[in-house]
This record gives C-alpha cells, structure tokens and sequence, in this order.
C-alpha cells in the first residue's frame, strides 16, 4: 500500500441546526488503496463523516481535501471530486423507472458524454462483475434486495472512481441476502480501489479492514487495525460498544 | 440426522367466484345488509326508470317540429330542439353555410388528440404534428387563404371553440407548471418568491375574474393602436389559470418522491436539468397522472366561462341558439341534456385515458 493521502479530514466540523454538533474535530488521513470500516453507535456521525466526502453534507469549519481537491462551496470542484467517488446507500436508491441498464449507463452517457454502445459494454462488464449481468433488462423494483444493492454497487463503479463509500450497504437486506452483497464488496477490496465502508458487519471489517474507525458521539474515539481493535480495544467506550455487539 | 425438506406443491384456492349466480350471491346478496341495499337499490331504479323513460323514449318528439313539441311538454321530451339547432349549438355563430370547415377543423384536432394518447405515436415528430395540427385549425376557421371566407375569430363558436380552447391551454401550460413547480423549490430566494406569488395571485381569485382581467384589462396597458385578438387574450388567461393549479399537483409529486433519488443523481455526478429531466420528473409526473387528468377535466369544463367574454363555446351557443328563437326557447332542458352528452363523452374518455396511462405506468415499473 503506497502512503499516498487521498482523503484528509484537518479539523472538521458540522453542526446540523444550531446546536447538534455531529461532527467534532475530525482529524483523519485516508491513504489510497486503503480498506476502512467506520462503526459506532447510531447517530454518532458515521454516515454524515463520509457523506461529506462527496458533499452530500457539508462541513462547516476545518478543511476536507479529496484526491488533491479542497471541498468548499465550488461547484465545479465538487463536481470533479463526485467524478471520482462511488457512492452506495442503505437504501440502494435506484431508480426505479429505468432499467438495471439504464442505471448503470445513465451517469456515463449524460455526465460522461460516453456513446451509447460503450456505456452499455462497460455497464455489462460491471454487472458481471457482480454477477447479475443476466438481470440487466429487469426494473429494480422486480429484483430482490440483494441484487439490488450489487446493481447499486456496479452502477458505482460504472464512474471508474478512485474512492467507494459504502453507507451501511448490508442494513436494509434480509440475513440471507447480506453475503452476496458482502461478498462483493470483499472482491472489491482486492483490487486496489480506496474503500471506507461504514458498516456493523464485524466480520467483515476482520476480513477487509485495514483499519476500523470507532465514533461516538461525533468524535473519533478509536482506530486500529482490525485485529487490534477487536482483540484489545483501548478506550472504554470502544470496549463496552464492542461487548454489547459481540455478546450475543 | 437432519430431516429432509420436502415441499409442499402448491395447489388452487378452493373459494372460486365465477359465473353469475355465486357473483350475485357473494356481491350483492352476501348478507342481510348488502341483501336490503340491493333491493332498495333496485326499488328506486324501478320506481324512477318507467317515467324517465315514458318522458325520454316513448312520449319524445324526434321531429323538428315546434307545435308537436308544445303540444308534448310534460309529458315527453322534446328532442326536435336538438334535431332542428343542433348545428347552431356545435357551431354558435359561425357563418352557416361553412359550418363544413369547423367540423373538420375539430375533427382534425381530436384526431390529433386521439393519436396523441397512443404510446406507439409517442415521438419527436408528434411535436412537429401538432404545429400541423394547430396550423391546419387556425386556417380552417380563420380563413382568408385558400379562396376560404375570412371569419372573425369573435364569431368562431361551440365545440371547436371547446376543443381548441382546452388543448391549447393544457398544452401550453404544462411546461409552464413544470417550471413554476421546480421554481417554487428552488434554492434561489428570488426565483422561488415569484413563484410562491404567481400560484397564490391566481389560485387566489376565481377563473371567471382572470378572464374578465385578460380581457378587458390586459389592453388597456397594451400600447394604442396594438389590439390583441380576444381568443388570446383568453387563451392566456386559462393558460396561466390552469398553470397556476397544474404546478400545485405538480410540487405534490416533487414532494413525494424519497430524498434518496436525488441523492443517488448527485453522487452521480448528474447536473441540475439532468436530475430534473432524467430522475424528478418522470416519477413525479408518473405519480401525479389521476390528479393531473382530473385537472384537464376541469379545465375542459371550465372553458365554459368564456361566455364572460362574450365567445359563445358550447355551452354558450346552446344558450345563443335557443333564446334567439321564441318557438323553441321553452326547451331548454333538452338542449342541456344534449350538450352534457357532448361533455360527457369527452370527459370519460379522459378519465378511462388516464386509467389506462396508470395501468401503463405501472406495468413497465414493477413487471
């Protein structure tokens, strides 16, 4: 793994309203081609921490460079970091009045100005990738959650990014289906593409982490590698998160 | 050892509902309530069908012929009303001998409609259709080419002043609705204000003021000398009354649709008009169809109001057709039912049509 940054959080900062400050003095470093896995309690800023990486949520004070591009209110600027940030949700949010190629070719052909047959090559690849190319004609909508959150996944990946943010991808899926998306996603990993996935799969994060990222309460509280951290947590509030979802 | 699964094959329900008896028995007669309701149902429609029908079918005056028809009131209808006005109540004041050009000009643009509402017409050259469409309307009634008779645009009347008057508004404020829609939610304090006050300005008064305003106001801020016509006048009027509600209906389906979509637009990368054309709105319209069509109804009816105006559509001519003439005014009731059979056979084809474009929808959505 080179020690290139490619995602550096300096000091950041984000109130929602007034007076909810989810995000505390963030000091992060994220180095190309690294496997991070961001996990934490519930409405400990997880989610909003690499929703603002791509500007879904913006951050109110410190600095946020992605791949060699300060995020501020420049719209062309986030424009350019979005180019190069895969995204996929909880929710999967596809678009349920395309097609599973339709998906896929829309963002290459309107953003990327990509002719029509390439677009449809690429996405094909994409979705055998994620080994779903026979469903590429069907509405989202006919699949089931599991397929759907891999079409989401390759239409990320149709954006050829540096960078996949993966936002809780396994939540919202039936026990069943929760492997096939994850092993996926462990197929990525392998391949080099710099990857921070926020996730409660703890055996997941064993297998593909090379660091875990502990938060409460808006803060980083703890980070390590995965056998550190899940062996021998430092702080106390790591500790009892880690005892109450392994105890059972 | 573990037991093997064995599956169940599936079999039919054992509770059929068809053919008429077991339909009849669980619908109508199922228990002692639907029992009554039925009968009482079927009570009023015997005791109210025999005299309607003594009165519409079997005492009627077909014939055109006045004094049969007074000699008939109370008893049977007088359909001789229709039989002898009704090319005044479809073509009010259009000069008579040419009422030939309004009926095809109307036949025409419902054609054009008709072929609209077909998926296999769906497009771009449909756009360039209707320009023939509207051009081929225009130059019927209008005239002064072609050898045709000039006509005053103040004398076109009846159902094509119906029919032209509802499309083009429909037409023409669709787009205007869409933007007004995506305006009000604009991140621009500016462009949302005008919006918000634009909506609020016009739902605010009834059609009929918006109308006498566009009429009778609107030229008076217009330079001397600059006279515009009345039908554009009015079609502007109903134009930007019925923007006004579509863009209503419209924001409803904005609002409906999950944050996630345009969420899944941005991380794509999608500019604003992308996001808006490819994502928004074709699932905000797609939501919005049973409202929308039901506000096309309106406006077809609303057209009636123009006789504010004084441009004489279908309800209008009706009125002009009947009170010109002594022998036949006392029949109004007649007449009305005729013009309601006009409406309503437009009307329900709209709603079977949009009944149909849901089923649509939702066939290419979840199938």
């Amino acid at each position: 793994m080179s020690q290139e940054t490619i995602i550096k959080f300096d000091k950041v900062n984000k109130w929602y309203g007034d007076d909810f400050h989810v995000l505390r003095d963030i000091d992060l470093d994220v180095a190309k081609g690294e496997r991070i896995v961001v996990c934490g309690p519930s409405g400990s800023g997880k989610s909003t921490l690499i929703r603002c990486i791509n500007r879904l949520e913006e951050h109110q004070q410190g600095h946020l460079t992605v791949d060699g591009i300060e995020l501020t209110d420049d719209v062309k600027a986030i424009d350019k970091v979005r180019k190069n940030v895969g995204m996929v949700f909880q929710q999967f949010n596809l678009f349920p009045h395309l097609s599973v190629l339709e998906n896929l070719t829309l963002s290459p052909m309107w953003v990327g100005k990509m002719p029509k047959k390439e677009a449809e090559e690429r996405a094909m690849q994409q979705l055998e990738r994620v080994r779903i190319a026979e469903q590429a004609a069907k509405f989202p909508l006919q699949l089931s959650g599991g397929q759907q959150q891999r079409v989401a996944i390759a239409r990320a990946l149709c954006l050829t990014p540096k960078i996949m943010l993966f936002d809780e991808p396994t939540s919202a899926l039936d026990p069943e289906m929760i492997k096939e998306v994850l092993d996926v996603i462990v197929e990525l990993a392998d391949q080099g593409i710099t990857m921070i996935c926020v996730t409660h799969e703890m055996g997941f994060a064993k297998a593909v982490a090379d660091r875990v990222i502990f938060m409460d309460q808006g803060q980083i509280v703890e980070q390590n590698t995965p056998e550190a951290f899940f062996n021998n947590p430092q702080n106390e509030r790591s500790k009892d998160f880690l005892s109450k979802i392994l105890g059972h | 050892m573990a037991d093997t699964f064995i599956p169940i094959a599936s079999r039919p329900s054992p509770v059929k509902v068809t053919g008429f008896v077991p339909w009849v028995q669980g619908n109508l007669f199922a228990d002692w309530r639907s029992s009554l309701t039925t009968l009482f149902v079927i009570g009023l429609v015997l005791y109210v069908l025999p005299g309607f029908a003594n009165w519409a079918i079997f005492n009627s005056v077909v014939r055109a012929d006045a004094d049969a028809c007074q000699a008939a009131r109370g008893v049977g209808a007088c359909w001789g009303v229709v039989t002898e006005k009704y090319r005044l109540i479809l073509f009010g004041r259009y000069p008579y001998e040419d009422h030939w050009r309004p009926l095809l000009a109307t036949s025409i643009m419902v054609g054009g409609l008709v072929l609209s509402c077909m998926r296999y017409f769906w497009k771009p050259w449909l756009v360039i259709m209707w320009f023939g469409v509207l051009a081929v309307f225009f130059t019927l009634m209008g005239g002064g080419v072609f050898g045709l008779e000039p006509v005053r645009t103040d004398l076109w009347g009846g159902l094509p002043l119906t029919v032209m008057l509802a499309t083009l508004s429909i037409f023409l404020a669709f787009p205007i609705a869409i933007m007004v829609a995506l305006g009000r939610r604009s991140n621009l304090p500016a462009i949302r204000s005008v919006c918000i006050v634009y909506i609020e300005l016009i739902r605010g008064v009834p059609l009929i003021s918006v109308l006498f305003m566009a009429s009778f106001m609107f030229p008076l801020f217009m330079p001397q000398g600059m006279p515009i016509d009345v039908l554009v006048r009015v079609v502007v009027g109903i134009t930007l009354f019925a923007a006004a509600y579509m863009a209503e209906i419209i924001r409803g389906g904005l609002q409906a649709l999950p944050k996630g979509q345009l969420e899944a637009a941005d991380t794509l990368g999608l500019s604003y008009w992308q996001t808006q054309r490819k994502i928004v709105l074709p699932q905000a319209l797609a939501m919005t169809v049973p409202t929308m069509m039901g506000n096309f109804i309106s406006i077809f009816k609303d057209t009636s109001l123009v006789f504010i105006v004084s441009l004489y559509e279908l309800v209008g001519a009706m009125s002009l057709a009947l009170n010109s003439d002594v022998n036949w005014r006392p029949f109004k009731i007649e007449a009305y039912l005729f013009i309601t059979l006009v409406y309503f056979i437009f009307c329900i084809s709209m709603s079977r049509y949009s009944l149909w474009v849901e089923k649509q929808l939702s066939v290419s959505k979840a199938r």
